[in-house]
């Protein structure tokens, strides 16, 4: 959820409740409000009808409303004297809304010449229903009149507000550590986001280091590794070319040049993962997955042939990605000279490109590899000495830098492995 | 023929000269930087091995240095920094070729025939050993004029035996070259063994005045008959 509109839920949900209980509030001290005004007004018209009837007897007939707000009725001394002024909210028949209508009723009694009388005054009340009614609808439209305004507020003033934010979010996503930009920089007076910006660059500046004194490390590693590799080999190559050499010392020696040759893969390897991980490998191309794959197999014709392997490539879409050539090349040909190299004589390879999936499956032990540990450094089939377990490992990096999954199923007797393009597919 | 080999790493650069030397090739060393130069300036070589990190100086400027003398085409990189900028940078200074450390001397002594070979024989870059012409740009044998048909396979063989007559090639040796590099399964010398066989019987038949001898079962070895 964006920021602008993170807050905005925060706002609107404390405007729903506050409104709400403000409303509730006023609309009862509203009522009541009312009430009282209404009281006294019947109060006084009370009081009114009780002068008058001194002067006009006549109103003492008044036993029904009729027109009138009020009626008369004679009761007995006793029941006057123990009669209490009492308001009550009932309901009567209003002619012109053919409906019951809610009416402030004052019950009293009063004496006159000795004789007792009970009052009765009305006063039509507030329809309730009514001013809910409409105060609700007010109340709704009072939210969202809030709630457009600190849309519009939160769009221009925050958006301007948080302007350098957005730059430094920007200028850290694209930040490439390889290309030595220089620091990230902003318009900004705000106190925190020069703390942010000063932050971002320190971080910037020791991930650097950290990027190229690793990069370093990598290359001088393989460097110091690789010259006494190179003089073991040749030096060996040199001593098996001795004229008066024994079968059995020869044998050893190309042992030994054959270990040799294992430890330069294994230091292959393990930089190449190192470079892998530190993501030295940043060029990207378009690249034709369908394209790589078939080129790769055409390398291995002969070896395919000599094994009687079938291979069956099913394209059934041009799979098109964004990925370094020469990544691409190491997972894809890590995955095919396995197919080749652990298929049994006469065996099958069945390659599916899909729009945004490469399969790859191959007959040979008919066991399924355990999937879990499949993926890590140095496991390996230990039938195979020469191997250095960190083919699939590779594999696996490459993938896993590219945000790209690789998943291994044994189905149908068929070593399966699955890549998954679809977060650098090039759809263009 | 003369060689410069520039490597400060004494052993290898000992070792590297006398499998040089074993090819009849005069040889020159030099170990660091300042020498390099004062060689490079002085004389002509016909193929130049150039170590990229060296004392006083780095490779790829030497490297620009011999492309103003104009001496940069015939240079071969060695170096333990299989980093692709060097190799790009390298090669777009006019180097020939660049070879990664470790390497097989039968290797370098491929790529050096083949730097000679483009070198001396303007155009036509071929390798004659008795009645046989490997054609390396037509990828083709010819054994007395007439075409013995080789599978791929079977000619990168052939053309590594050819640039390393007389000289052992280890199975090792072999596997990496068919395989290229980083291969994890260089132990499957079975198609490696029966590509032997075919060529041999194809070398055979055709009457060719060569043959590829097992050394101690640790190799092979191309001699003329």
């Amino acid at each position: 959820m964006k920021l602008l509109n993170r807050s905005l839920v925060y706002i609107t949900t404390v405007f729903f409740v506050v409104i709400g209980v403000w409303s509730v509030i006023f609309y009862f001290n509203l009522k009541d409000e009312i009430r009282d005004s209404i009281d006294d007004g019947i109060d006084n018209n009370r009081l009114l009808i009780i002068i008058k009837v001194e002067s006009d007897s006549t109103l003492l007939l008044q036993n029904e409303f009729g027109g009138n707000n009020f009626k008369i009725r004679p009761i007995s001394k006793q029941e006057a004297l123990t009669f209490r002024d009492v308001f009550k909210d009932t309901m009567m028949y209003r002619l012109n809304e053919n409906d019951l209508e809610p009416v402030r009723i004052l019950h009293s009694a009063f004496e006159r010449n000795n004789e007792y009388y009970k009052l009765t005054v009305i006063s039509s009340l507030v329809e309730e229903d009514d001013l809910i009614e409409d105060s609700f609808w007010s109340v709704v439209s009072l939210f969202l009149i809030l709630v457009v305004s600190i849309i519009v507020v939160n769009n221009i003033v925050l958006r301007k507000v948080w302007n350098p934010f957005y730059e430094i979010l920007n200028q850290l996503k694209t930040y490439r550590l390889d290309k030595n930009e220089n620091s990230i920089e902003i318009n900004s007076k705000t106190k925190e986001f020069i703390q942010l910006q000063e932050a971002s660059n320190t971080l910037i500046n020791r991930s650097k280091e950290a990027y190229f004194s690793q990069k370093e490390f990598t290359e001088n590693a393989s460097h110091e590794l690789q010259t006494p590799i190179a003089i073991i080999i040749g030096n060996l190559e040199m001593l098996l070319e001795s004229p008066d050499l024994k079968d059995k010392d020869a044998d050893i020696i190309a042992q030994v040049i054959n270990i040799a040759g294992r430890l330069k893969r294994l230091n292959n390897s393990l930089l190449l993962l190192a470079k892998i991980e530190n993501k030295q490998f940043f060029e990207e191309e378009t690249t034709s997955i369908n394209e790589v794959a078939k080129s790769l197999i055409s390398n291995y014709d002969d070896l395919i042939d000599f094994k009687e392997i079938k291979i069956e490539v099913l394209e059934s879409s041009d799979l098109m990605v964004k990925i370094n050539n020469s990544l691409v090349e190491i997972l894809l040909s890590n995955l095919i000279k396995n197919s080749i190299f652990h298929n049994k004589k006469e065996g099958k390879i069945k390659i599916k490109i899909s729009a945004e999936e490469f399969v790859i499956c191959n007959t040979g032990n008919p066991k399924a590899l355990d999937s879990k540990s499949i993926f890590n450094r140095f496991v390996k089939d230990q039938t195979k000495t020469q191997s250095t377990g960190l083919g699939l490992a590779i594999s696996n990096a490459i993938c896993k830098s590219y945000n790209l999954t690789i998943s291994y199923e044994f189905t149908e007797d068929l070593h399966c492995f699955k890549i998954n393009f679809k977060n650098i597919l090039n759809l263009d | 023929m003369k060689i410069l080999i520039i490597e400060d790493e004494a052993d290898l650069r000992e070792t590297i000269k006398e499998s040089l030397v074993k090819e009849q090739y005069i040889v020159e060393t030099a170990d660091d930087y300042s020498i390099a130069l004062e060689k490079v300036a002085i004389y002509d070589y016909d193929c130049i091995l150039l170590d990229i990190m060296l004392p006083k100086g780095n490779g790829l400027d030497l490297l620009e240095e011999l492309k103003k003398m104009g001496k940069s085409e015939n240079v071969i990189i060695i170096s333990a920094k299989n980093a692709l900028d060097d190799k790009i940078r390298g090669l777009a200074l006019g180097a020939d070729d660049y070879l990664t450390k470790p390497f097989h001397l039968a290797e370098l002594n491929a790529r050096i025939k083949a730097v000679l070979r483009r070198k001396n024989f303007q155009g036509k870059d071929c390798i004659e050993l008795g009645n046989a012409v490997l054609d390396i740009q037509e990828r083709t044998l010819n054994v007395d004029k007439q075409n013995v048909h080789l599978n791929k396979k079977e000619f990168d063989i052939l053309n590594y035996f050819m640039s390393n007559k007389n000289r052992l090639i280890t199975k090792t040796s072999l596997a990496e070259y068919v395989w290229g590099d980083n291969i994890d399964q260089a132990d499957n010398y079975d198609f490696i063994y029966y590509q032997i066989k075919n060529l041999r019987k194809k070398l055979e038949e055709s009457n060719a005045e060569i043959v590829l001898e097992s050394i101690y079962g640790v190799g092979y070895k191309l001699a003329e008959k």
